[in-house]
């Protein structure tokens, strides 16, 4: 945001403020401190005439650089400025830089402002993984940040901030947030520290270590200078939903500073009022950290932020100060804040209402900016029992943007409200408008709003036939958008409710009647007269002969997959109507079935005549029988719409009542979705469970409705491929494979271990054609493995593109034996949502295993030393897999061990032997798998020189047969 | 079939549009101008923004992030072919599936007019010709064929004096001479004297390895002939060809042991339109009515038995990270008589150079910072000679280990003699009407060998 980029720099009034007084700080433009050669040289490649002469100019000036560099005389600090200004202007235009860094290091320790300048702004730009150059460029950081100088310090924390990188992390983590409490910085050096130290926790989280500085951080929210309370509130917010209990404090202190700007006049905050408005940045972030938090339990607190709440929203009604649009947007910022704060409370009646009669307002409004806004927040809004009412009075408004708004997204926005505020009362109205919405509507839309006609017709159909009316219009207007799971649903409900088959079988067999119609029409008459043609065949007009020759004048205009369905309403009828039986076995014996190029045509075609020739009446109507109906299940619908929503935005279909946080559920305990790894055996369940994204709404109390609960379960967003948990253990006798896959991302793991070490690549997919923002994969070691394991994950751009791989290496040392496995946390945003997913990593301490063949007598010697009780472990276990030696053959090596043959006098048994690495110590290992193919089980002993990794090997391999 | 052609100034400014055909230009580019926008921008912008050609030219072309090096660029299923003279860009356009080749030959054909009527092709030049340039194209393509681009012909009817009306025989007579039998040369043609020049112009390529290997050689060359004669001569033109000179041979046994040694042997070989296939397709003799002027008589290309005007000898030795010692011979091998002009040797310098000090024996030397090269330059030098340079370079210690490519040394000159050894045996001049002979007709025969790529790895 304009503000953070604004706090980031210094501010050149605080260099020359009275309280900095050192000799050496400059103002950045004085007289004759602009370098006149470097504008010669920039005016110069302005004026070339064609990308030669320019490579030429930029040659020469090179040359220049090279000899003035060469080290023969020493060069003052103004020249080295200017060489490596020019060198940082020729790299920028594009061209490889490969020296001068040395130079802009000197510089870093220069005693002039802008010489230091320029030197942190070559380094921040230029900087690469040298590393007796980071080690100085360290050194000189580490130098200006015990300066003591505030600009110098200023100065330092910004080339952290803008480098970044892992290195700088771990050099300056831990004296950031030193500087960030310390009582005697300086306003301007605390406002950089906050937001270096936000830039650092956000690129590795796991370097930033929380401590006693927490609370004093949370204090920094009452400082007077109101740029420390911005940069702190940003901080606080970030951390925060990593740790909500630690700055619990923060919410008092953050509602009383907030109702401080907010009834302050709007000349208090002198430099923080933008046009009228007291501190909108400050304000917005304000709000947005309360809404990390569940309503404050004090009831004080609460009544003053209850207070806060309504002014903001009384302000809205004021007549603006000032016509400027600057004073608007700040104005309307920090009310569609509030307004989100209102939701995400979602306890106040009083505040709901009211914003969503401000919203109302909006959406008459003549930006198209705030409609589309009002339309998003009032889509939450109408998932809220207090407020639904309220949003149900503007359907009229809603359908008008539908029909006239000239914007795509906007009407989007209006389609997703319509459904949003939908109910039994309305309903009729909705979807009709929305049917005829289809009719004009954008291509890119039109499946989903199909998928929401065909939601709302089936969740609020009072009579069945409206719903088959419906649907049938659906795949009239749309045919080419609705997806296969629209029309088997109604196939669903028409055979599950006796009361409407005869309705849909003549509405159905009317429809086919008209000249042109859609293929998914023809599957659905195909189907229905097929099963329920029977009962209109009393009318002469659609007697059988009427009914097959109109479904087989359609024939051979579909599609295979089409066709193969008309044979089986063929032989359906066949049984319904033996009049027909001569006619269709006519067609079936036609040379085009019988011949068909299609297996699928063919096969059908042979058997359906075979058994149509065969069977006898009896038999047939049994084979042919009426469909049963379908176990109540949920629509399949639902879930297609969420997943082409995205998972994230799927919380703001559903009609239970929304809460991201989920607070209430929980009773408060754990505000924040439940992704976050702590080392408690409950949270790696949940991140386990993590495949469904956190923002799918949980269960709720009240809402009765059976399609919305079945949105619950895990299976809602079903990974592909086998859970987590099937794949962690799949991998612990492979290195290789598909960790995770959902519908958006894959992820594979190539990992290759020796001795202690190990190397583990990891391959993002993004299985969508949209990008991934904000994308970062995090690995972290829960509790006591964080000792155990090293990793050095390098950052990974944030960006993965539609289709696109990205790959990251994970460098892993084993310390220790270790029990549990890292976690990796996968955080990204996916058109918008928030996504997250938690993942065991596949590091099990059997992959240090290092094979030892050794002879029978050795193996027993050995055997017999390790014989203490604790040393070993025994299971006994029925076999999960048929019984195949060379199977377990390739298990037992995929497993690490060296397998040892002829020395077990039993050929049957396996034996194995090896040595755990780690950099600690060496575990000896031996183990010996008994199969018993009699009784399908297994003994598994193990005999280690610990304890702990004999339990824990012994369970892991159990685990493998 | 060329659908349009433009010349743009180096900025992408089009300073010549002339479209011949409507599929290029209104939608045909549309796409590709905003190719780099996604799909929204151009489902939005549509049909409204009407882009043409042109302007895909200059974006993806001219404007190009990346050097476009081929000469051929297709956008949105439109080809765009180029040639760049200095500054100036010309590009034909075509939807069809056109020769490529034929459309290069046009381009090169049309600069060659283009010079022919006003000298050097520039962007002052351009836009004050830019009336007679579409007077030009007009004549030159018609409904985006080639036409009649000689400029000898061309001349007699787009001039640069006004308008001068033209009587009725004049005008036929023009007519009767373009779209006659010989378009290139018009009757009546009288010359107090009568005289021709010839001039052998050949071009020498070398890549040759540091120990003195040649990798790949080959001379292309051009006879280019100047006439001056009366009336519709008919000339024949000899040169020593291996194919005439062992057919010649076989009659006279003891000449091919005389003459065969040289002969050359011609890998290639394209005539102008003038001189007649079929004649040389079954006697392989090249006769021809000329045009009157200035004309390129034929193109050739020789790969065997090339004379190497210049052998050069690099020896770099690097001393240290820090520091580079290259010395370079150069040695020519040709008569003594004969003198080699404007010799210029480039030897390129690592990018990291910082300083570089150079002695030479004979011209001069200087290290050109931008252009990575020391350049030195030699004005005469006769043939059997050597001479030598020497030059210290001094390096900055980079971070990158990059290892420095070594650019071969390329070398320049200019010499008066044919390096692939062709020589001209006789021009004979025929002209049955008017009564001047073989004899009568002055003749000039001048050969000049220049280097083409001639590049020496070190």
């Amino acid at each position: 945001t304009p503000v953070i980029q604004a706090l980031w720099r210094p501010r050149r009034e605080d260099y020359l403020r009275p309280g900095a007084d050192t000799t050496a700080i400059m103002p950045a433009v004085s007289k004759g401190d602009g370098m006149r050669g470097l504008a010669v040289f920039i005016s110069d490649i302005r004026n070339c005439k064609s990308k030669e002469a320019e490579i030429k100019r930029i040659n020469k000036e090179l040359a220049n650089i090279r000899s003035k560099f060469k080290g023969d005389k020493a060069l003052d600090g103004y020249s080295k400025k200017k060489y490596v200004c020019k060198l940082l202007f020729i790299f920028l235009l594009g061209h490889d830089i490969d020296f001068g860094h040395m130079e802009a290091v000197n510089l870093l320790s220069s005693n002039k402002y802008t010489e230091k300048q320029i030197g942190y702004l070559f380094i921040s730009v230029l900087v690469n993984s040298n590393s007796e150059l980071i080690r100085l460029i360290n050194n000189a950081i580490k130098n200006d940040l015990a300066s003591r100088n505030p600009t110098f310090m200023c100065l330092a924390l910004h080339c952290i901030a803008n480098v970044g990188s892992r290195e700088m992390g771990e050099a300056f983590a831990a004296d950031i947030p030193r500087i960030l409490v310390a009582g005697d910085s300086m306003d301007s050096v605390k406002q950089s520290a906050a937001l270096c130290l936000l830039r650092l926790y956000k690129a590795s989280p796991d370097l930033v270590p929380m401590g006693e500085w927490t609370a004093r951080v949370v204090h920094l929210l009452n400082d007077q200078h109101m740029g420390v309370v911005t940069a702190a509130v940003s901080l606080i917010t970030c951390l925060c939903k990593k740790n909500p209990d630690d700055f619990k404090t923060c919410i008092s202190l953050a509602v009383s500073r907030l109702s401080r700007i907010v009834s302050s006049a709007s000349t208090d905050l002198q430099d923080y009022t933008y046009y009228f408005v007291p501190a909108p940045w400050l304000s917005v972030k304000l709000l947005r950290l309360l809404q990390c938090y569940p309503p404050p339990e004090d009831a004080a607190v609460k009544g003053r932020l209850v207070e806060c709440l309504e002014t903001v929203l009384n302000k809205a009604q004021e007549p603006p100060k000032s016509k400027k649009v600057q004073h608007s947007n700040a104005k309307n910022a920090i009310l569609f804040e509030t307004i989100s704060l209102i939701i995400h409370y979602d306890s106040e009646p009083n505040l709901l209402v009211r914003a969503c009669n401000q919203l109302g307002q909006f959406l008459q409004h003549r930006e198209t900016n705030l409609r589309y806004l009002a339309l998003e927040s009032m889509c939450t809004l109408a998932s809220s029992e207090f407020s639904h009412e309220a949003v149900k009075t503007h359907i009229d408004t809603v359908i008008n943007a539908l029909k006239t708004e000239r914007d795509v997204s906007v009407r989007q926005r209006a389609a997703d409200l319509l459904y949003a505020m939908c109910d039994r009362s309305n309903a009729k109205q909705i979807v009709s408008e929305m049917l005829r919405y289809l009719e004009t509507a954008d291509y890119a839309i039109r499946e989903e709003i199909v998928l929401k006609v065909a939601i709302l017709a089936e969740k609020y159909a009072v009579d069945y036939s409206w719903y088959v009316d419906t649907i049938l219009n659906l795949i009239r207007i749309a045919g080419d958008y609705v997806s296969e799971e629209v029309w088997y649903r109604v196939l669903q409900i028409v055979t599950n409710r006796d009361d409407v088959q005869g309705y849909a079988a003549k509405t159905v067999f009317e429809a086919l009647q008209a000249p042109a119609c859609h293929e998914n029409m023809v599957k659905v008459g195909g189907y229905i007269l097929g099963e329920f043609g029977n009962l209109i065949a009393g009318d002469p007009r659609s007697s059988p002969p009427v009914q097959f020759s109109l479904l087989h004048s359609k024939f051979h205009l579909c599609s295979v997959a089409t066709r193969a369905l008309l044979l089986s309403t063929y032989i359906k009828f066949i049984n319904l109507f033996p009049e027909t039986k001569a006619t269709i076995q006519g067609v079936l014996r036609a040379g085009s079935q019988l011949r068909n190029a299609d297996v699928e045509l063919q096969q059908r075609a042979v058997e359906y005549l075979t058994l149509s020739s065969v069977a006898s009446t009896d038999v047939l109507a049994t084979v042919l029988e009426e469909m049963p109906p379908f176990p109540e299940r949920e629509s399949s619908i639902l879930a297609k719409l969420k997943r082409k929503k995205g998972p994230g935005a799927a919380s703001a279909l559903d009609d239970g009542r929304r809460d991201p946080s989920s607070n209430d559920i929980n009773g408060g305990v754990e505000p924040t979705p439940s992704t976050v790894s702590t080392p408690s055996p409950s949270a790696d369940l949940l991140g386990l469970r993590a495949a469904p994204p956190p923002a799918a709404p949980p269960a709720s109390a009240g809402a009765g409705n059976l399609l919305v609960d079945v949105f619950d379960g895990p299976a809602a967003q079903p990974s592909l491929g086998p859970t987590p948990e099937e794949a962690f253990l799949r991998f612990v006798c492979k290195n290789n494979g598909v960790l995770f896959e959902n519908q958006l991302l894959q992820i594979g793991v190539k990992s290759e271990f020796r001795q202690n070490l190990g190397r583990m690549y990891l391959f993002y997919g993004n299985k969508t054609s949209v990008q991934f923002q904000n994308f970062s994969p995090t690995v972290v070691h829960p509790g006591d493995l964080q000792t155990h394991i090293l990793s050095a994950p390098p950052a990974l751009r944030s960006q993965v593109d539609g289709g696109a791989q990205v790959q990251q290496v994970l460098n892993i040392e084993c310390l220790r034996d270790f029990l549990t496995p890292p976690l990796l946390s996968v955080r990204f945003r996916y058109g918008g949502a928030p996504q997250a997913l938690t993942l065991k990593l596949p590091v099990t301490i059997n992959k240090f295993f290092q094979p030892t063949e050794m002879a029978a007598q050795d193996f027993f010697q050995r055997w017999k030393q390790l014989s203490l009780p604790q040393q070993e472990a025994q299971k006994i276990f029925k076999a999960n897999h048929p019984m195949d030696a060379e199977v377990t053959k390739a298990k037992l090596l995929g497993f690490g061990s060296a397998l040892l043959d002829n020395v077990d006098p039993n050929p049957e048994n396996f034996v194995g032997a090896g040595i755990i690495q780690t950099k600690a110590l060496q575990v000896g290992c031996l183990l010996r798998l008994e199969p018993n193919a009699q009784a399908q089980m297994y003994r598994l002993t193990l005999r280690t020189s610990k304890e702990s990794v004999s339990r824990h090997l012994c369970e892991l391999l159990a685990q493998q047969f | 079939m060329i659908g349009g052609l433009f010349i743009y100034n180096h900025k992408g400014e089009v300073l010549i549009s002339r479209v011949y055909r409507d599929d290029i230009g209104s939608q045909a580019a549309d796409s590709a101008v905003f190719s780099s926008s996604g799909p929204f921008l151009r489902e939005r912008l549509g049909g409204s923004v009407r882009r043409n050609a042109v302007d895909a030219f200059r974006v993806n072309v001219i404007h190009a992030r990346q050097q476009v090096r081929s000469p051929v660029t297709n956008i949105a299923r439109t080809s765009f072919f180029h040639v760049k003279r200095s500054n100036i860009w010309l590009a034909a356009v075509t939807k069809q599936n056109v020769n490529a080749a034929m459309v290069f030959e046009f381009l090169y054909k049309m600069c060659d007019v283009m010079a022919a009527y006003f000298g050097k092709i520039s962007e002052e030049n351009i836009k004050n010709n830019f009336v007679l340039i579409y007077e030009l194209l007009d004549e030159i393509l018609d409904f985006g064929y080639p036409q009649n681009s000689e400029t000898g012909a061309l001349k007699t009817f787009i001039t640069q004096q006004g308008i001068k009306s033209q009587t009725k025989e004049e005008q036929s007579q023009i007519t009767s001479q373009v779209t006659g039998q010989i378009g290139w040369r018009r009757e009546g043609i009288k010359y107090r004297r009568n005289e021709l020049f010839l001039d052998v112009l050949e071009s020498v390529n070398l890549l040759m390895s540091p120990q003195g290997q040649v990798l790949s050689a080959h001379v292309s060359g051009r006879v280019v002939m100047k006439s001056y004669l009366s009336g519709m001569p008919e000339c024949k033109f000899g040169m020593n060809d291996k194919i005439v000179i062992e057919k010649q041979g076989k009659g006279t046994a003891d000449e091919t042991s005389k003459s065969g040694k040289q002969s050359i042997a011609i890998d290639d070989c394209t005539f102008h339109q003038c001189v007649r296939l079929s004649k040389f397709d079954s006697e392989r003799s090249i006769s021809f009515i000329p045009p009157d002027g200035e004309f390129e008589l034929m193109r050739y290309r020789t790969t065997k038995d090339i004379i190497l005007p210049f052998r050069v000898i690099p020896l770099v030795r690097e001393v240290g990270r820090t520091k580079l010692e290259v010395k370079v011979v150069i040695k020519s091998n040709f008569k003594p008589s004969l003198l080699a002009q404007k010799i210029e040797v480039r030897i390129p310098t690592p990018l990291n150079t910082s300083g570089v000090q150079v002695i030479c024996m004979k011209g001069k030397a200087k290290y050109k910072a931008s252009e990575n090269a020391i350049v030195w330059k030699i004005k005469r030098m006769a043939g059997m000679k050597e001479s030598q340079i020497s030059a210290e370079i001094e390096l900055l210690p980079t971070n990158d280990k990059k290892k420095w490519a070594r650019p071969p040394i390329s070398m320049n000159f200019e010499v008066p003699f044919a390096p692939s050894g062709l020589k001209v045996r006789y021009l004979k001049v025929f002209e049955p009407k008017l009564n001047y002979s073989d004899h009568d007709v002055i003749k000039w025969v001048r050969y000049i060998g220049r280097s083409g790529i001639y590049e020496t790895r070190c």
